[in-house]
């Protein structure tokens, strides 16, 4: 089954990348956008057919591998 | 003394470090990542560059290779592992060294000589080098240190900051930080000071008529106290 998951910075963690994306929306007349944060957004194919298996399968992969929990959080959709 | 530096797919800093260990008396040899065991070592380097093409994060996937297992045991028994900018960033990622190293405030890739003080030389990579200050070169876009205010406290209480940013007099202000990091962390240790993550290359400065010979100090040192 696939399994989605979205790894976004913590809140408090800068993110010059979203603050230069929300400047030029700003730039390009969406004046009204006030905060962009950036993350990352992962497709996992795993050959599992229990979802709650499956789950618990990539939550351990997000603690090793997919976020750093220092500056990340993740969220299994 | 022998010394092992480490080849990830994409190390670009593994030959000027080999050339910069032989200089200064090192026996070193070149591992690949991909194989399981270490030679015998006296020093263990993980050296710059964009292993793995910096995928996911910068140092995450190198973190997880083959040879890490090694490393990691080969520290956790008291060896000396000194990691240079994408190796400290592979430092943080192993979980050996606290914190983690994001992009760079301004976003820019930076490329120039700073000058780093050294803020402990109650350990062997800086006990006898003389100077407090040193002039090195930095290449990188993720170097701006960051951890949580607890991590930081510990870092302080336990005296793991090895270097800081600072001006040609020392001073280690704001306006002297070039990517954001905090308390302008340049490098730091792990409790027991066996372990050494640096952002500043020292084998880039080991030549008077090419460069400087401030990275010429660091070695000298650091062969002298093994």
């Amino acid at each position: 089954m696939k399994v989605k998951v979205i790894v976004t910075l913590k809140n408090g963690v800068l993110d010059p990348q979203g603050k230069a994306i929300q400047q030029t929306l700003n730039g390009m007349s969406f004046q009204n956008v006030s905060e962009v944060r950036q993350g990352k957004y992962f497709d996992i194919e795993v050959n599992e057919s229990d979802e709650s298996k499956a789950k618990t399968q990539v939550e351990d992969m997000c603690k090793k591998l997919l976020a750093n929990l220092v500056i990340e959080d993740f969220k299994i959709l | 003394m022998k010394s092992s530096v480490i080849i990830f797919p994409g190390s670009n800093c593994d030959r000027d470090m080999d050339v910069a260990l032989k200089k200064f008396g090192f026996k070193n040899q070149m591992v690949w990542h991909n194989d399981a065991d270490i030679p015998k070592s006296d020093l263990i380097v993980l050296p710059g560059g964009f292993s793995y093409g910096d995928y996911l994060r910068c140092g995450s996937i190198a973190g997880k290779s083959k040879i890490i297992k090694s490393v990691i045991d080969f520290a956790n028994s008291g060896g000396l592992v000194l990691g240079i900018c994408n190796g400290f960033q592979i430092l943080t990622e192993t979980g050996l060294l606290p914190g983690i190293l994001q992009q760079n405030k301004y976003l820019n890739f930076i490329c120039k000589n700073v000058f780093v003080k050294i803020k402990n030389k109650e350990n062997k990579y800086f006990k006898n080098i003389k100077k407090e200050i040193l002039e090195l070169h930095i290449a990188h876009n993720e170097g701006n240190y960051f951890c949580s205010k607890d991590e930081l406290k510990s870092i302080e209480d336990n005296n793991q900051i090895a270097v800081t940013y600072c001006d040609q007099k020392g001073d280690d202000n704001e306006e002297n930080n070039p990517n954001g990091a905090l308390k302008n962390i340049a490098g730091i240790f792990n409790k027991d000071k066996n372990i050494l993550g640096m952002m500043p290359h020292p084998e880039r400065m080991i030549d008077p008529f090419l460069s400087g010979e401030d990275g010429s100090l660091f070695f000298e040192n650091l062969i002298g106290s093994l």
